[in-house]
């Protein structure tokens, strides 16, 4: 366990903590959604969050880039904490990327004009250099030559690659995925992972939701396993699989594991 | 083992193609189908040739008097023509013409490049239009600079004024449409009620009654001596209106947006109004240009009413003429060229909603 960089159950230890959740709740109406996440991860770290769906996996990690409001409880994100000043969350947003389920590509803009928009917009780049770093993150998720269609023009795992070049043409320092390969194809899972894999190994801070369990095994750091809105348990990946500490744990690996 | 060798293409059957092929799948395909075919076509031949016959082919074109019409047995254009400047024109001095053909002619020359595919800065010359246009269209009509005789707007009239009418009522109603949809559907609650009550109210209200009311009871309630233009007051009353109709087809595009949309452009920093116009708008209004063009059309035939307040728009001053003692007994004419007018302006406009349509398909998947 010691090769790996984990830092093990005190990721309060280091002081290179990215993203820090401390006791945060969350209502929709009087459903509690979220209870009492307590959650630290550090720069480069590479966190899997599985659980059962409705657990609130999806909820956590919208209100790391304030997709959704926490009533109770702080999130910090670069030592930006989130609250209803609308300059912390700007800063925020342009600081972590998101991958959606459904991918949530502009459908009236090509793939290049999905790319450089929000550097053009946001980070005010000049649409040159905006196009010019477009087209370098596109190569690195090997699409370079789709460049100038639409995004209904691409089968579903390039429309995927297409939406993580997007958030890397914003230069983020964290990576937040949703179920990233869910709505995919069995055929073009592979493709996608493949493009997290590599993002992963060029050292960016990743939290990932998805039962991708190779995917975990191999990238992550990590895995935190969720269940009616609290973290039940959270190791490194082998002792997880192998070694799962509570019974909802082990009853999710094995309904997960069987097919 | 056998070898595989592959199917000749063949000709479809002969029934299946051609003309005789359209006629089958399209006129004749069940015994119901052929007795509606056929239904219709005796139809069209009982109307369409006396139709044609009356417009062109026993129709009198020339001469300038009604004896010209007296022995013909079709419509009377002589009628037309002899007052055709004052259904485009109005009142306005004849002298003073050319001021209109140039706005117009002005309009056509600058629209022009909007059409052609290769020219670069289509957004800064359609500002130039929205903006700089209407001034320079204004400052043609009423005169009183730059050596221009004054043209009050009481003799301002015709097609000319119709089309100003219209072109107002377009250009304002749309954006105001826009900012309603979106105040409509606004988390702020005083935002939001504003817009209800705005739209429910003009919606609630008959064109003729908001007409009626600002020509009529506004000057009541304005302080004494204020000169506001009867034009002008139409104009807004037009505006405010569709605006209201507008709101309501902007507002349906707008709820068609999935909300990963709107989520995507969060997650990538865009403010409100940067996701709203970069994202959002150009795919909800492309999803209603049917809708908004259907509130063009009704707009622009709309503007008819305003002869209840006593401006002379295309219809008004057709009518106007009717009462002329020498041309008694043409309304027929009057109402079927004013009739073909709207028609063509009405069906452009539904065409090039059509073309911008397809233009603006991307074959979008979600
Ligand atoms: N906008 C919402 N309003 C009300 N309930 C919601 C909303 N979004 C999610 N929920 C509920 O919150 C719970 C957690 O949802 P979610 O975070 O999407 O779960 P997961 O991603 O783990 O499947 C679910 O029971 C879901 O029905
Ligand atoms: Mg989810």
């Amino acid at each position: 366990m010691s090769e790996t960089d984990n830092p093990g159950g005190m990721p309060h230890a280091t002081n290179n903590v990215t993203i820090e959740l401390r006791g945060v709740h969350k209502w929709y109406g009087q459903f509690h959604v979220l209870k009492d996440i307590n959650l630290a991860v550090n720069r480069g770290e590479r966190i899997v969050i599985c659980g059962p769906s409705g657990s609130g996996k999806s909820t956590m990690i919208r209100c790391i880039n304030r997709l959704e409001e926490h009533q109770q409880g702080q999130i910090i994100v670069d030592g930006t904490e989130l609250t209803d000043d609308v300059k912390h969350i700007d800063q925020v947003r342009k600081e972590v990327g998101m991958v959606f389920q459904h991918f949530n590509l502009f459908p009236h803009l090509t793939v290049l004009e999905n790319c450089c928009l929000a550097p053009i917009w946001v980070r005010k780049l000049p649409r040159k250099e905006a196009e010019a770093a477009a087209m370098r993150y596109l190569e690195k998720v090997k699409i370079p030559e789709q460049a100038k269609k639409y995004p209904g023009q691409l089968s579903g795992g390039q429309q995927q690659r297409v939406a993580i070049a997007r958030s890397l043409c914003m230069n983020p320092h964290v990576m937040l995925f949703d179920e990233p390969t869910s709505a995919l194809d069995p055929e073009m899972i592979k493709e996608v992972l493949d493009t997290m894999i590599e993002l992963a190994e060029s050292g960016m801070t990743m939290l990932c939701v998805t039962h991708e369990m190779g995917f975990a095994k191999t990238v992550a750091n990590r895995v935190i396993f969720m269940d009616a809105g609290e973290i039940i348990e959270e190791n490194e990946p082998h002792e997880f699989f192998n070694n799962p500490q509570s019974d909802r744990t082990q009853l999710f690996l094995s309904q997960i594991l069987q097919h | 083992m056998s070898v595989h060798t592959p199917h000749p293409d063949m000709p479809p059957p002969i029934l299946n193609v051609g003309v005789l092929g359209w006629l089958r799948s399209n006129l004749f395909s069940s015994p119901l189908h052929s007795a509606l075919s056929l239904f219709a076509i005796y139809l069209l031949y009982l109307t369409v040739p006396p139709m044609i016959s009356w417009v062109f082919l026993e129709a009198t074109w020339v001469g300038d008097s009604r004896e010209a019409c007296a022995g013909g047995g079709g419509a009377c254009w002589v009628f037309v023509k002899v007052r055709i400047n004052q259904f485009m024109y109005g009142f306005f001095p004849e002298s003073e013409y050319w001021r209109i053909n140039l706005a117009f002619g002005l309009l056509i020359v600058l629209a022009i490049p909007l059409f052609i595919k290769r020219f670069q800065s289509k957004g800064k010359l359609a500002i130039f239009i929205l903006v700089v246009y209407p001034i320079i269209t204004f400052q043609l009509f009423s005169g009183g600079n730059f050596g221009l005789t004054h043209v009050e707007t009481s003799r301002w009239g015709g097609l000319s004024l119709t089309l100003i009418l219209a072109g107002v009522g377009i250009v304002a109603s749309l954006p105001l449409g826009i900012v309603l949809a979106l105040g409509r559907r606004s988390k702020m609650p005083i935002v939001k009620s504003v817009s209800v009550v705005f739209i429910e109210f003009w919606r609630g209200v008959p064109l003729i009654t908001v007409l009626f009311m600002s020509s009529v009871m506004l000057p009541l309630f304005l302080p004494e001596g204020t000169n506001f233009d009867k034009l002008l007051r139409a104009m807004i009353g037009i505006a405010l209106f569709q605006s209201a109709y507008m709101a309501e087809v902007v507002r349906g595009g707008l709820a068609a947006i999935p909300k990963g949309q709107y989520e995507a452009a969060e997650a990538l920093g865009l403010s409100y109004w940067k996701s709203m116009g970069l994202i959002i708008l150009p795919q909800a209004l492309k999803l209603v240009i049917p809708g908004i063009v259907n509130t063009f059309i009704a707009l622009f035939k709309d503007t008819t009413l305003v002869l209840i307040i006593g401006l002379f728009d295309l219809l008004a001053i057709i009518q106007q003429a009717f009462a002329d003692p020498d041309w008694l007994g043409y309304s027929i004419e009057g109402y079927v060229f004013a009739a073909s007018i709207f028609w063509v302006f009405c069906f452009s406009m539904s065409r090039y909603s059509m073309s911008l349509e397809k233009k603006l398909h991307t074959g979008h998947a979600r």
